[in-house]
């Protein structure tokens, strides 16, 4: 067992960890932040996406260790209160989530879009969600949420 | 003017706010205090005898609680798991129905089949121990698909002799082919619907925990209907009554049909719990569910379709081998016998129709329900082989389909496959949908793909399902064993507010918003202060859950139902209030008036009055306002319509890309279009996966070779296009809310019509032999390359 540091969602943690646990555990299981979610064993699904220095990270991809230090943020840090983030607010308007499982992974994969490209086209959203995998959707919903929820972002 | 938030509105869902915060509840999230975890022991071989068990080493590991096998089981007299319908071979014979143990007794009959159970304080003791469980296996030859099972080259179960599980047929083969050997064109086409896996992207989860206080167990999982997993697993695996047993399912992360069955992790959590007096928590990873969930699809069909001179179906003849995999799940045998062969007719007046189903065991993973169950199987047939029919006569499918069409006057309308249907208007969703995909415009997009070196193709798909499962005397009579009725409960509080108890579940499809639209438009009530609550058995009184598009059909009809006690006995709180006869009493938009007088009172002032009841009629009314009712439908409803698929062929790369695909579909009435069009989306992506892309795969010898989404191919953004989807509404004449059902519509008609799309461009290219889905890239090209 080892310490590991790191701040999340703004607020500075640390805990023991094996050498092998992963950040999705950490969160999960260690920090009782369950917003993120683990549909795989392969980083296909992407339901366990959080954002790492900024970055979209599949946090079944990474180990607790390798996140010392580091800024991290989930789907439970987005939200003000009741004040919905604009991308979650997009997936709400728009209907982009049925079941919500694979919700709060897609909804931080948008918003790490938003920050690269403010006004992503149909394409770019198709592109950049290849990673994240609906079964309930078929997609055309979530893709008319991101293109709206990265606009409302950069409005 | 219509409400905002009732019947009609694309009211945005009240459940959306704790998903999108992360803040829903699965059962994955859940944790019981002194919890433990399971991790099981899965045969690695196909088919092999259990020659030892070792579980020595295991048991003396860190952390580890107990280890249990198959001789646990059995030694504690726990059950197998039980088959819910009785399917009737056609020499009267009841089906082979072998013992299906929860942990593997004597052999192992599929790649997954469970062996032990490992508990231990952490899921990572338990995956260690699970690991040092010592199983010698004998290892036998394995059956990977029906042509293996028909050779014989092992044997599944002994008692099933050849493997066969039943040979099952309807209708009357001299007929038919007397029928067919009168008609002036027979169509005869090979067809193969392919294997598939469910995949919700939550895997399964199962919880036990046992009370020692009050002796009650709880289970909690990720299942579309609590009750009948009480039902199956209480009853008849555990010997466990319903007022000790509780089944929970919280938050669950999508369905598709795969989380009607029971399974046997949650027999073992519920019954291990007790033993071990520690709550047991067992999750799934993913590659645990590509080999333990049921599968669906997996049939190979020939069929005949005979017609005369003018294009008129004659006769349909249908023999179609389906795969029940190493044992019965709990609804198998009735998917590919009643929720298949009665839709053959389709949308069409074919006076003739038979089919011959013959199910096999194999050793590969149970198949049962998936989404469509059946009726995709069904749709698939007759929508591939009228299209085939239009290009052997050479005429417009479109015309050859509405030639043949049912007639909107002709309802209620006998099939000769015994549904009668009660409403359609099939040329209806046929004219919109080639308006949407326009139609007329065809020749000039395929004439400009000519032109850059592509091939273009359209394909139709007229589809027709049954829907509102069911009603129970019907089924009864066609070897279910269940009742198919649903239950809600309307509890009207004090002040006004409501809750609502409904028997279905919501897993993706939005309950607590569409049946609080119901609720608010009926009783007038802010869909702000309803709260519609499901999935815990000790919560609700009854009910059969979500699967075959039933909740709003059956679910929504039993809320209506009680609904309407509600209003009758507010009806006469609010008339001794007002000092008048009840039958006076007018309610509407929240406020109960007497007509022709300035007399009213509200809904909120009637639900005080019921609960502080000072003023009240007790020698006629008991206080408190709450009412419940089971409802079983009197018909099946009868959702249909018509998709089209337009695709483009590289012929370079064989690769098929989706350019275009509408769907008009019939539902009855719409509560919320919003939900409504997103429950179509999502069915075409799952059929268009199951073209395209999708396709479990096994080995000759049953080792599985699709195990991960590494292997299998989901449908992701970048495979699909945006959908054009339209309503025609035909009310259901049979229910008192007028709908049919919505869920499963894209899953039944979009694998023919993007088939029939991709087979019609091969065919401009010269390509006359149909091929089978996935259409991937190497079949398209191969096909195309071999001409």
């Amino acid at each position: 067992m080892s310490s590991v540091s790191m701040t999340i969602n703004g607020k500075q943690v640390s805990g023991e960890v094996e050498g092998r646990t992963l950040l999705v555990d950490f969160l999960r299981e260690h920090q009782r932040l369950t917003g993120t979610h683990v549909g795989c064993d392969t980083t296909q699904c992407g339901a366990c996406t959080i954002h790492v220095n900024g970055e979209a990270v599949k946090s079944c991809t990474m180990l607790a260790a390798q996140a010392e230090g580091a800024d991290v943020s989930t789907i439970e840090g987005l939200a003000d209160g009741d004040n919905l983030h604009p991308m979650q607010e997009a997936f709400r308007e728009h209907h982009g989530l049925q079941c919500g499982f694979c919700t709060p992974g897609m909804i931080m994969s948008a918003t790490a879009l938003a920050k690269r490209n403010p006004n992503p086209s149909e394409s770019d959203v198709r592109h950049w969600l290849e990673g994240n995998l609906c079964r309930c959707t078929g997609y055309h919903n979530i893709v008319k949420a991101v293109m709206a929820g990265a606009r409302a972002m950069n409005a | 003017m219509p409400r905002d938030d009732g019947i009609g509105a694309a009211v945005r869902r009240k459940e959306d706010f704790r998903f999108v915060t992360g803040q829903g509840s699965y059962t994955d999230d859940l944790n019981r205090s002194g919890q433990t975890y399971a991790a099981f022991v899965r045969s690695p071989h196909a088919h092999a005898t259990l020659n030892s068990v070792d579980t020595s080493a295991a048991a003396g590991m860190d952390g580890v609680v107990a280890v249990f096998t198959g001789h646990d089981l059995a030694d504690a007299e726990v059950n197998g798991l039980p088959c819910g319908w009785q399917v009737h071979s056609k020499d009267g014979e009841p089906m082979v129905e072998p013992a299906h143990p929860a942990l593997a007794q004597g052999k192992v009959r599929h790649v997954g089949d469970a062996v032990a159970v490992v508990i231990a304080e952490t899921l990572t003791q338990a995956r260690a121990a699970a690991e040092a469980v010592d199983v010698d296996y004998g290892v036998l030859p394995g059956i990977g698909n029906m042509s293996a099972a028909k050779a014989g080259k092992a044997q599944v179960h002994e008692e099933a002799a050849n493997n066969q599980c039943y040979d099952w047929e309807l209708g009357d083969e001299a007929e038919i082919d007397a029928a067919l050997a009168g008609a002036a064109h027979v169509v005869e086409l090979p067809l193969v619907n392919n294997r598939l896996i469910a995949n919700p992207i939550e895997p399964r989860v199962a919880i036990g925990d046992f009370d020692t206080a009050t002796g009650e167990h709880t289970l909690y999982t990720t299942s579309q209907n609590p009750h009948v997993i009480r039902l199956l697993m209480g009853a008849f695996v555990l010997g466990l009554p319903e007022h000790k047993l509780r089944v929970v399912a919280p938050d669950v992360g999508g369905g598709f049909g795969t989380k009607i069955f029971h399974y046997a992790e949650e027999a073992i959590v519920t019954w291990a719990a007790a033993k071990v007096r520690r709550p047991i928590k067992w999750t799934s990873d993913r590659s645990e569910a590509f080999m333990t969930d049921a599968h669906g699809r997996d049939h190979e069909t020939v069929a005949k379709l005979g017609l005369d001179a003018d294009g008129k179906f004659l006769a349909l003849k249908v023999e179609t081998d389906a795969n029940m995999g190493a044992y019965l799940s709990t609804f198998a045998p009735a998917v590919p016998t009643y929720l298949y062969a009665t839709l053959l007719a389709g949308q069409y007046t074919t006076p003739l129709v038979y089919a011959n189903v013959r199910a096999w065991f194999t050793n590969t993973v149970p198949v049962d329900a998936y989404r469509g169950a059946g009726r995709p199987e069904a749709t698939y047939v007759i929508e591939r082989i009228v299209e085939e029919a239009a290009r052997q006569i050479g005429m417009d499918p479109g015309d050859l389909r509405a030639k043949n069409f049912v007639s909107p006057d002709a309802f209620p309308y006998q099939t000769p496959v015994a549904l009668e249907y009660d409403s359609g208007n099939y040329a209806g969703t046929l004219e919109m949908a080639k308006t949407a995909i326009d139609y007329a415009g065809f020749p000039a997009r395929q004439a400009a793909s000519k032109a850059a070196g592509k091939l273009r193709g359209i394909g139709f798909s007229a589809y027709i399902e049954a829907c509102g499962i069911a009603p129970s005397a019907v089924v009864g009579s066609l070897g279910a064993r269940a009742g198919l009725y649903e239950v809600a409960n309307v509890r009207v509080h004090p002040t006004g507010s409501v809750t609502m108890h409904t028997g279905t579940h919501s897993h993706g499809q939005g309950h607590e918003t569409t049946f609080a639209q119901v609720i608010a438009e009926r009783l007038g009530v802010p869909i702000e202060n309803v709260d519609v609550v499901h999935g815990d058995t000790n919560n609700i009184p009854f009910g059969m859950g979500t699967y075959g598009s039933r909740s709003l059909a059956v679910g929504g009809s039993a809320l209506a139902k009680a609904l309407d006690k509600v209003e009758a006995k507010a009806k006469k709180i609010a008339a001794h209030l007002m000092e008048a006869s009840d039958t006076d009493v007018e309610f509407k938009d929240g406020q109960f008036t007497i007509a022709g007088t300035d007399k009213s009172v509200a809904f909120g002032d009637v639900a005080l009055t019921a609960y502080v009841p000072h003023n009240f009629p007790h020698d006629e009314l008991e206080p408190g306002l709450e009412e419940q009712a089971f409802y079983d439908p009197a018909n099946f409803t009868f959702p249909a319509g018509c998709h089209i698929a337009e695709v483009e062929i590289d012929p370079d790369t064989g690769t098929v890309t989706l350019a275009n695909f509408v769907a008009a579909d019939d539902f009855g009435n719409i509560v919320n279009p919003m939900i409504v069009e997103g429950q179509v989306h999502g069915g075409i992506a799952q059929g268009v996966g199951q073209a395209l892309l999708e396709g479990c795969v096994y080995d000759e010898d049953g080792q599985l070779v699709t195990g991960s989404y590494m292997d299998y191919a989901m449908p992701r953004a970048d495979n699909l296009p945006n959908f054009t989807v339209d309503t025609q509404v035909t009310p259901c004449p049979h229910n008192p809310l007028g709908v049919k059902g919505c869920g499963e519509a894209g899953a039944i008609a979009a694998p023919a019509a993007v088939m029939n799309a991709v087979t019609g461009a091969m065919r401009a290219a010269g390509v006359t032999k149909p091929i089978d889905m996935p259409a991937t890239p190497s079949k398209v090209w191969t096909a195309l390359n071999a001409s």
